[in-house]
C-alpha cells in the first residue's frame, strides 16, 4: 500500500521510511545524510533538530518520519538559494551567533518559522495585548519566541543580533528591536 | 522488537475501527507519545494517526467556541476568538511548551498528556504505581520538588503538567468524546481521574474511545481572564504553580469567578471551593486570601514540596488582585 505517498525534503521527492518508528530527525540524518540538522537532547527539550513543515518550525525528534507524508520539509540545507547563504545565514556569520555551532541549524530555522508566526499575529507568552492585530518583534518578545532552542556556548547576545538584523524591520507591526 | 503498525485514520469512524485493535493508540502531533515510546514507556503495536480528523475551530450559535480535537496548540492560542473571548486559554497554552511544540501538538493529544513525574520517566531505575500498577511509588519521600500537593494518595503525587487544562478547567469546557457505543461527552473536569489506589487509570475514557472535540461554552465574563504560570525559569518549563481565573464583577463585589489550578495537583484543578467562597464577597485581598487559603486546607504537602501551599496562596491573591486592576 505504501509508495503511493512521497515527502518533500528541501525540494527533493523523497519516499518515507518503511518502519513508522523512524523520527523524522532520523529519517534526515540517517536515511537521507542530511547531517544539518542536529540531534540534542532526542526528547523536545533542546530545539536543535529544529526544520520548518510547509513553513511552521517543528521538533523533527518528536514527529515520525511517516506522519509527513506528502507534506514539505525545509532543513538547514534548504534555505540557501542558487548558492547565496539566507540573510539570516549570513547575519549569524556577521553577528557571531553560534561558537560551537551545534544549535545553529536549529535557531536558524526556528527563527525563520517565529518571522512568519510573527508575521501572521501569533501571541506569546509576553504579548501584553493578546486582542492586537500585529506584534512588535521587541527584544523581550523575541527572547520569549525562541525559547526553546537553547545554546549551551551562551551564544545568545550573537543570535538576538542576527535575527534582529534580520527581521525586526519586517516586524509586523510599529516598534523595532533593540 | 516490538512491530509497529502506522494508520492514517480518513474519518472518525476508520479511526474507531482501528482504535478497538489491542496495543492500538492514537497518535496527535507525537510530543508525548513518540517521547514515550522512545523511553519504552508506551509501548503500542498500532498507532492510529489521528491528525487528519477535525480541527477547526466553529463558533457555536450560543456563543461558545467547538475546537476539533486535531486542531494545533497554535491554532487554538491564534484564534481571534480565543484571544478577544477567553485570554485565559490563549495565555495557558502560550505558557506551555516551546513554540515548536505548540506547532504540532494537537488539543486531543495536550488533554492526555501523560505525567512529567522523574520517577514516572525513571524506567529502570526507580518503582512507579502509574508506570507499574502495584509496583511502589519512589517519589514520595524521594525528590519531591515537583510534585502535585492536591488530589495526591499514598499511591501517587504525580502532577498534571497541561497548561491548556487548566484555562479549560476554568472555562468549564466540554469534551466531545466517540466510540462503538456512540458518542457522549464528558465535562473536562471530569476527565481525569484521581490516583487514589489505581494511578494507572488516569481517564474515565473507555478503551477506544475517541476524544473528537472540546467545546468551551459561551462565558461572558470570560473576556475579564488570565493565567500566571510560576516556573523555575522564564520560559520553555513546567509549571510549578499555575492559576487561571475569570471575574465577573458588580461594582466591588465578586458576582461570580472561575479559577483553576495547575502544578499543583494530580489532575486540572477547579477551584469549587474557593469560587464558592468569593461569590457575594467583596472583591478586597483579604477576600482572595481567605478563599485561596480554603482551597488549599486541603493540600496534602511532602517533604520538598511544602512551599507550594503559599506560592499557589499567592499567586492565586495575585492573578485575582489583577483582574481587579490592581498590579500586584
Amino acid at each position: 500500500m505504501r509508495g503511493l505517498v512521497t515527502i518533500s525534503i528541501n525540494g527533493s521527492v523523497e519516499q518515507p521510511p518503511e518502519d513508522p518508528r523512524v523520527s523524522l530527525l532520523d529519517y534526515l540524518r540517517e536515511q537521507l545524510g542530511l547531517h544539518g540538522t542536529k540531534k540534542g537532547c532526542d526528547q523536545g527539550a533542546c530545539g536543535a533538530c529544529t526544520v520548518l513543515a510547509d513553513g511552521e518550525r517543528i521538533l523533527s525528534c518528536l514527529a515520525l518520519a511517516v506522519q509527513y507524508d506528502g507534506r514539505s520539509i525545509t532543513t538547514v540545507e534548504g534555505l540557501a538559494a542558487d548558492g547565496a547563504l539566507h540573510p539570516l545565514q549570513q547575519a549569524f556569520i556577521e553577528d557571531d551567533g553560534f561558537q560551537c555551532g551545534y544549535c545553529t541549524p536549529g535557531q536558524i530555522c526556528s527563527a525563520v518559522g517565529m518571522a512568519e508566526e510573527v508575521r501572521r499575529g501569533v501571541p506569546s507568552h509576553v504579548t501584553a495585548d493578546l486582542s492586537a492585530e500585529t506584534i512588535e518583534l521587541s527584544h523581550d518578545e523575541l527572547r520569549e519566541r525562541m525559547s526553546g532552542n537553547l545554546c549551551r556556548c551562551g551564544a545568545h547576545n550573537g543570535i538576538v543580533a542576527a535575527i534582529t538584523r534580520t527581521y525586526a524591520s519586517q516586524a509586523s507591526a510599529t516598534g523595532t528591536a533593540q | 522488537m516490538i512491530p509497529v503498525t502506522y494508520a492514517r485514520a480518513t474519518d472518525t469512524a476508520d479511526a474507531l475501527t482501528r482504535g478497538a485493535a489491542d496495543g492500538a493508540r492514537y497518535l496527535g502531533g507525537g510530543t508525548n507519545l513518540v517521547d514515550l515510546m522512545r523511553e519504552t514507556i508506551e509501548q503500542p503495536t498500532a498507532l492510529v494517526d489521528v491528525t487528519g480528523l477535525p480541527d477547526a475551530i466553529e463558533e457555536l450559535p450560543d456563543g461558545g467556541l467547538l475546537i476539533g480535537a486535531a486542531a494545533r496548540n497554535t491554532a487554538v492560542a491564534e484564534h481571534r476568538a480565543v484571544r478577544t473571548r477567553y485570554p485565559v486559554l490563549a495565555r495557558a497554552i502560550v505558557a506551555g511548551a516551546s513554540a515548536q511544540i505548540r506547532n504540532m501538538a494537537t488539543v486531543g493529544g495536550n488533554l492526555l498528556q501523560r505525567t512529567r513525574c522523574p520517577y514516572f520517566y525513571d524506567h529502570d531505575g526507580s518503582r512507579c504505581n502509574k508506570r507499574e500498577p502495584g509496583q511502589g511509588c519512589d517519589a514520595v519521600g524521594g525528590f519531591d520538588r515537583s510534585l502535585a500537593i492536591l488530589g495526591t494518595s499514598p499511591s501517587c503525587a504525580a502532577a498534571h503538567p497541561s497548561d491548556m487544562c487548566v484555562a479549560l478547567a476554568a472555562l468549564g469546557a466540554i469534551v466531545h468524546l466517540a466510540s462503538a457505543d456512540g458518542e457522549r461527552t464528558v465535562p473536562l473536569t471530569d476527565l481525569h481521574r484521581l490516583p487514589r489506589d489505581h494511578p494507572e487509570l488516569e481517564t474515565v475514557l473507555r478503551p477506544g474511545e475517541l476524544i473528537t472535540a472540546v467545546e468551551v461554552p459561551p462565558l461572558g465574563f470570560a473576556a475579564l481572564s488570565t493565567y500566571r504560570k510560576v516556573r523555575d525559569r522564564a520560559s520553555y518549563a513546567f509549571a510549578l504553580v499555575s492559576v487561571a481565573a475569570a471575574l465577573d464583577l458588580d461594582g466591588e463585589t465578586v458576582r461570580d469567578v472561575r479559577i483553576a489550578l495547575g502544578g499543583v495537583a494530580t489532575k486540572p484543578w477547579r477551584a469549587w471551593r474557593a469560587e464558592g467562597m468569593l461569590r457575594g464577597q467583596p472583591a478586597t485581598p483579604d477576600s482572595f486570601r481567605a478563599a485561596a487559603e480554603a482551597e488549599l486546607a486541603a493540600a496534602r504537602p511532602l517533604r520538598g514540596n511544602r512551599f507550594k501551599v503559599e506560592l499557589a496562596t499567592r499567586t492565586m491573591i495575585a492573578v485575582l488582585g489583577e483582574l481587579t486592576g490592581d498590579q500586584a
